[in-house]
């Protein structure tokens, strides 16, 4: 217990940088995750077959190997970056939005036909539609699963920790290696630093969750 | 459905839509062309680059990282799926003293990085690489089942277990002949899909040294020295994609068949993001 | 040898059908069957470690997979390298052949509970003898005495001594001790990798400083890429020495392994095992360092 107290700071700043690298890419995984949802169910053959291909893609890839791409492969094609937190978000916000994009497709194909069509016969176009009526109800469905990938992003941060940027997971290595008669001691203090972020998001998720269920 | 979004496009929508597709079209490849330039610049397109995968040791050990990746995420989902029945049994029990540990056994397997689990059975148990893997695996992905199977149980009719209870067979044995067939076959998609990360999770065995595909091509890299670091993991990239895609498309298929031995249908895969799932990673 | 390799690397340059050939030389060398004889039949005190390994025919010995010319896994699945041509020698004083050894891979981190728990019988894997782990396992040797170094970019001339990456980015391995002596004694700001090759691409873009690890890892990035990286100082800042990690307090099989080490040392098959792997890179063949017989 004493290696955990005596190397709180450096817990601390892999804690925070865990959350840096969470609410970064999960900011952008959301906006991105949105767009390509509606570039999915447009009337544009092609924004429909691209955000098809990249949805496709994403979600088959492990998530090493997108990092991999985003760390190594994108400053070969004069993408450079000083921070490597950079590619890290890159990676696990690209990687996001795929499973975001799939959550809100579901949740506007959850909200009752007759929502659309009222839209439409009062005149509303693709983006009003869209924009006004769909995707406002649609986000309500879709927040607890929201949540969850959210939930998931957390976790799937610790990659970085292999992959250029020192976080939780990183920083935890370090430490079992420098103490090793007490690793299990180390790494019961990151699941510690991880559950402080993953289990309130967990309560949040299925507390919302009863809410939306009663209001339907 | 997606139709219902929008009026059925006239001439002028239909017009500007083929331009915005073909604008569109021209701009992405114009982007795989710059990307490609720029590789090729590089030489990384360079037949001598390539010509290793006319080697056939090098096939040999990208089979051997196959064959480890596929028996790692296999043996962890024959493990892990009975697992997660069985929690899924406890997590719904009766008894509160059974029902809420479990419940917290849930929340701390699904709030952790599968990663960190690997590692900590690696150092704290001294197992081999293979097996840090497989019960980091088993973990968590038991965990995930146990959800699933969960939401496939409460998302069937009431009436099922009502009609079990009521030709009297007890509490446990309406779950186990009614229910859990149902669910679980409810639930398929989103079990299937669920194998989809659990295959793709095998990729962590990378920083746990377990030598799955990712690992064997980064050592072989390794060996072969730096100039085939491109090609390989091209390669490597490839084929994961491949075979995810490949069980993807069993999700779809199966979500397709649909059936009709259970109430209500058969849930699509997505709806697994409705229930509770935490679906990344 | 300098031209040697040359050649061989020509090879590689001009023919695809060629690349089998050179392979080896990439890797750190083959294994010329003479480096590791067999002993015929040892006889040993009854009870020993070495009595039960020798009569079972067979030793569990786990190494490093990826620590080019120490022990790097071939295109075959075996490794090959200095620790295990290390392991080959001993396990042939045993009676045991070369593939007759299980080989396993070890990381830094589960090294001491691998020999704890009984998953290998030794452990030969650019092991840094030091005091903490005395407590956990035994040591032989040191077989070799390495020590840590910076490898730069060629026309990095800023970078000389370790003083000069404070607050600096410098790659190495997640959880290694070059990785933490970096950052708590020289103030640099570590970026973290799996491996050590993974540290090659971010140094050629310029995205960090330095990699940090052995100057014996390092030296066979150089040589692979003379053009592209070099040694920052040819001065290590910490030693390394190297040991082969055993059960703690199994006194007797320390001995006979020192013993042996010494042995080889003397009709020259350490220098011949040397030059098989490692010396293919670092010209110069190490003498064996003094065993420490605490």
């Amino acid at each position: 217990m004493d290696v955990i107290i005596e190397n709180l700071p450096i817990y601390w700043d892999g804690f925070l940088r865990t959350l840096y690298l969470s609410v970064v890419s999960g900011v952008i995984a959301l906006v991105l995750g949105t767009l390509i949802a509606a570039a999915r169910v447009s009337p544009v053959a092609a924004l429909r077959g691209f955000s098809t291909v990249y949805v496709e893609i994403l979600r088959n890839t492990p998530l090493t190997i997108a990092f991999f791409f985003a760390a190594v492969v994108l400053p070969r094609l004069g993408v450079t970056f000083e921070q490597f937190e950079v590619a890290a978000i890159i990676a696990l916000s690209t990687y996001t939005s795929a499973f975001i994009a799939e959550a809100v497709r579901s949740g506007v194909n959850s909200v009752p036909v007759g929502q659309a069509e009222a839209a439409r016969s009062i005149g509303m176009k693709f983006g009003q539609v869209l924009g006004l009526i769909i995707l406002p109800q649609a986000l309500r469905t879709v927040i607890p699963p929201m949540i969850n990938i959210l939930i998931a992003l957390v976790k799937n941060s610790s990659v970085a920790g292999a992959f250029y940027v020192l976080e939780l997971f990183g920083h935890g290595r370090q430490l079992a290696n420098a103490n090793g008669d007490q690793v299990m001691a180390v790494l019961l203090g990151v699941a510690f630093f991880y559950l402080l972020l993953t289990v309130p998001l967990g309560i949040l998720a299925s507390t919302v969750e009863r809410k939306v269920a009663i209001a339907r | 459905m997606t139709s219902v979004l929008y009026d059925a496009p006239g001439p002028k929508a239909r017009r500007f839509s083929l331009i915005a597709s073909v604008v569109g079209a021209i701009l992405i490849a114009g982007l795989l062309a710059l990307i490609v330039t720029t590789l090729a610049q590089q030489g990384i397109f360079e037949g001598r680059r390539w010509a290793i995968f006319t080697r056939g040791d090098v096939w040999t050990l990208i089979g051997n990282g196959i064959m480890a990746t596929l028996s790692a995420a296999a043996l962890s989902a024959v493990i892990a799926f009975p697992l997660g029945l069985m929690l899924c049994l406890l997590r719904i029990s009766l008894v509160p003293w059974i029902r809420i540990p479990t419940r917290v056994l849930l929340e701390f397997l699904r709030g952790m990085p599968v990663v960190l689990m690997m590692l900590f059975v690696l150092l704290v148990l001294a197992t081999s690489p293979f097996i840090a893997v497989v019960i980091g695996l088993v973990l968590y992905n038991s965990a995930v089942f146990a959800e699933i199977i969960r939401a496939g149980i409460q998302s069937l009719p009431k009436g099922q277990r009502e009609a079990g209870l009521a030709i009297g067979l007890t509490s446990f044995k309406s779950r186990m002949l009614i229910e859990l067939p149902q669910a679980v076959r409810r639930m398929m998609p989103s079990l299937v899909a669920q194998l989809v990360v659990l295959l793709k999770d095998t990729s962590l065995g990378y920083i746990v040294a377990y030598a799955e595909l990712l690992r064997a091509v980064q050592v072989m890299a390794d060996f072969l020295g730096n100039q085939y670091l491109f090609p390989i993991f091209f390669v490597a990239a490839g084929i994961y994609i491949a075979i995810n895609i490949a069980v993807s498309r069993l999700a779809v298929w199966i979500e397709r068949r649909g059936s009709n031995k259970t109430a209500g249908g058969v849930a699509p895969a997505i709806k697994t993001i409705d229930l509770q799932m935490p679906q990344a990673k | 040898m300098k031209a040697f390799i040359s050649r061989r690397k020509s090879i590689l340059l001009a023919a695809g059908a060629a690349v089998a050939l050179s392979l080896s030389a990439c890797g750190g060398g083959g294994t010329p069957a003479d480096t590791a004889p067999v002993e015929e039949a040892p006889t040993f005190a009854a009870g020993t470690t070495m009595e039960k390994l020798s009569s079972a025919g067979s030793i569990k010995i786990g190494t490093k997979f990826d620590q080019p010319l120490f022990g790097q896994v071939g295109l075959d699945g075996k490794p090959v390298g200095f620790d295990v041509e290390m392991g080959k020698l001993i396990a042939g004083k045993l009676g045991i052949p070369a593939d007759k050894i299980e080989w396993s891979e070890t990381v830094s981190a589960n090294r001491e509970e691998f020999i704890k728990q009984g998953q290998v019988d030794l452990v030969i894997a650019t092991y840094t003898i030091n005091d903490k782990r005395k407590q956990e396992v035994s040591f032989a040797g040191p077989y070799y005495e390495a020590g840590q170094a910076l490898m730069v970019n060629k026309d990095n001339d800023t970078i000389k001594t370790p003083e000069d990456v404070s607050g600096k980015k410098v790659c190495s391995v997640t959880g290694s001790t070059p990785a933490g002596t970096i950052v708590e004694k020289y103030g640099a700001v570590l970026v973290p990798v799996a491996t050590y090759s993974a540290c090659l691409e971010p140094l050629r873009n310029k995205q960090v400083d330095a990699v940090t690890t052995d100057n014996v890892i390092l030296a066979g990035f150089v040589d692979k890429e003379p053009d592209a990286f070099k040694l920052a100082s040819d001065e290590t800042f910490t030693k390394e020495p190297y040991g082969i990690g055993l059960k703690k307090d199994d006194t007797e099989f320390r001995n006979w392994i020192n013993d042996q080490l010494e042995a080889f040392e003397e009709d020259g098959t350490y220098k011949k095992a040397w030059e098989a792997t490692a010396g293919s890179v670092i010209k110069t063949a190490p003498e064996l360092p003094a065993i420490d017989r605490y």
